[in-house]
């Protein structure tokens, strides 16, 4: 059991007039779905890239399980918005590349490998050069190589916000299926709103100038999902419709009609 | 077995033209349209190649010229590479050298050449000193340029591996910045013929330029006429061999695919 802690904390970029996120607190526990949503410029990207270690704080806290975090590391797996996978490696190289910086020999890394891309349905497409895979097949690879290190827990800024809506959906029940079958905690950040709903725990909503949380909302659609019920059936419960007109409320309180 | 067929076919087509114009040139030569004191027919110019290479001379002079050539571009390519792969990773470097070394880039180096006689006179550094100078721009500013054009999403991933500078550098920028890399050594091997056929045609005592001097001074023109076809041959010798090894390190890349 891992805990993720941001307490209090503010960031300010150099060259702005308003601190990017101010006061901010949240916390992710292993088996937690942590969502940020918001509008446009408040802070989610921040708050994700200061859990990282990408960023440091100006003041405020981050810790793992009560340690200071000071740099990025292998307990935090990051996935972009972008695929960021390295084009001159296969997909398999890609997803073994964090096992070969530490030494573990070629046969054991391939393996493994192999394993991760059988588990975002990806059989076969090991030897595949990066730019031969659509968008939605390099997110899976980003989403293995992510979990090759065996994070407590992973980040991911957007990670379905470049693909097209069928591919979308898809993704998001993978990324339940796996969030369900590892104990690790996600903290994601996204614009989608029924995408926050079905898969979140935990929903933070965060609001801009200057960017903090507003709210906390707790969920339970992608328990629910994880304990067998369909996606079309928790999408044609009332709750969930109830649900997402009160987190849309939430998202634009305050902001003028 | 097709395939292999086709890639034949394919760069065969490439030189059609080539073979096209001499055939046309030696019949034009043959039937008395151009004089033989303007342009030997390619069978005069294939009976010099003959003598020069029987004689030993041709071998002689294309060694030293292509010795000439490669030891300038390899200290030339050294110091831009090196250059370019200190400016693009350090900022200090770069506010330090880029300002001069756009100054000097804008000097024509064949300009230089006087000087580089009173410098050297006709030795071997005066060719070196010129191919290096030609040499190194290129390099530079592509491996500069490729550098700083590394997707910076790329690096940071590298942070969250938690790699080390050295680890860095070479498993995500240098691979990032290789397909520029070659450009700038593709484009760097032709300053590097004209360079030195330049600078030996001016003063030299030896090599291809030197030999169509020479041929010049005895009104010998089927020799000067086949210097300049081995300048044409060497220079696509080496721009393929450029192309090859482009393709061999750069197979991850869409546009090397042999589709």
């Amino acid at each position: 059991m891992a805990h993720l802690v941001l307490d209090h904390i503010s960031v300010h970029y150099g060259n702005q007039a308003q601190p990017a996120v101010t006061q901010a607190s949240l916390s992710v526990n292993s088996g937690d779905f942590v969502v940020l949503v918001g509008r446009s410029g408040c802070g989610k990207t921040t708050l994700l890239n200061a859990a990282a270690g990408l960023i440091a704080p100006n003041s405020g806290s981050v810790t793992v399980d009560g340690k200071q975090i000071k740099a990025p590391g292998a307990d935090r797996a990051v996935v972009f918005q972008n695929d960021a996978l390295f084009p001159w490696l296969n997909a398999r190289e890609n997803i073994g590349f964090a096992l070969k910086l530490r030494g573990v020999a070629a046969k054991e890394r391939d393996a493994a490998a192999d394993r991760l891309l059988a588990l975002v349905k990806l059989e076969g497409f090991g030897s595949k050069a990066i730019w031969e895979l659509s968008g939605g097949m390099r997110q899976r690879v980003g989403l293995a190589r992510a979990l090759a290190a065996e994070p407590d827990f992973l980040l991911m800024d957007e990670p379905l916000g470049a693909l097209d809506a069928l591919t979308r959906e898809r993704m998001q029940t993978l990324l339940l299926d796996i969030w369900a079958a590892n104990n690790i905690g996600v903290l994601m950040v996204t614009h989608g709103i029924d995408e926050a709903l079905l898969l979140a725990t935990r929903i933070v909503v965060l609001a801009p100038g200057p960017g903090r949380v507003v709210r906390q909302i707790d969920a339970g659609f992608g328990r629910r999902y994880a304990s067998g019920e369909t996606v079309r059936s928790i999408k044609a419960d009332p709750a969930f419709n109830q649900a997402r007109a009160e987190l849309e409320d939430s998202i634009f309180e305050g902001e003028a009609a | 077995m097709s395939r292999a067929l086709q890639s034949i076919g394919r760069s065969a087509i490439g030189w059609l033209l080539p073979a096209l114009l001499l055939a046309g040139w030696e019949i034009a030569s043959r039937a008395g349209v151009i004089s033989a004191n303007v342009l030997p027919a390619p069978s005069a110019v294939g009976a010099a190649f003959w003598k020069l290479l029987l004689s030993g001379e041709l071998l002689e002079n294309i060694r030293i010229s292509t010795l000439r050539a490669l030891s300038g571009f390899v200290v030339g390519g050294a110091i831009g590479f090196g250059l370019g792969l200190a400016n693009g990773l350090s900022a200090l470097s770069r506010g330090l050298t880029d300002t001069t070394i756009q100054m000097i880039r804008n000097i024509p180096h064949l300009a230089l050449i006087p000087l580089v006689i009173l410098w050297f006179g006709i030795d071997e550094e005066a060719k070196l000193f010129l191919v290096a100078l030609g040499v190194f721009f290129p390099i530079y500013i592509n491996t500069l340029l490729g550098i700083q054009g590394v997707d910076p999403q790329l690096v940071e991933m590298g942070r969250i591996y938690g790699m080390s500078r050295s680890q860095l550098f070479i498993r995500v920028i240098l691979p990032g910045a290789l397909p520029s890399i070659f450009v700038g050594l593709r484009y760097a091997l032709g300053i590097m013929w004209l360079t030195l056929i330049v600078a030996e045609t001016i003063s030299a005592s030896s090599g291809l330029g030197y030999m169509a001097m020479q041929a010049r001074e005895f009104l010998l023109i089927d020799v000067v006429v086949l210097s300049i076809l081995i300048y044409a041959l060497l220079g696509k010798l080496a721009d393929s061999l450029a192309r090859y090894l482009e393709r061999l390190s750069l197979q991850w890349h869409p546009a090397f695919q042999n589709v």
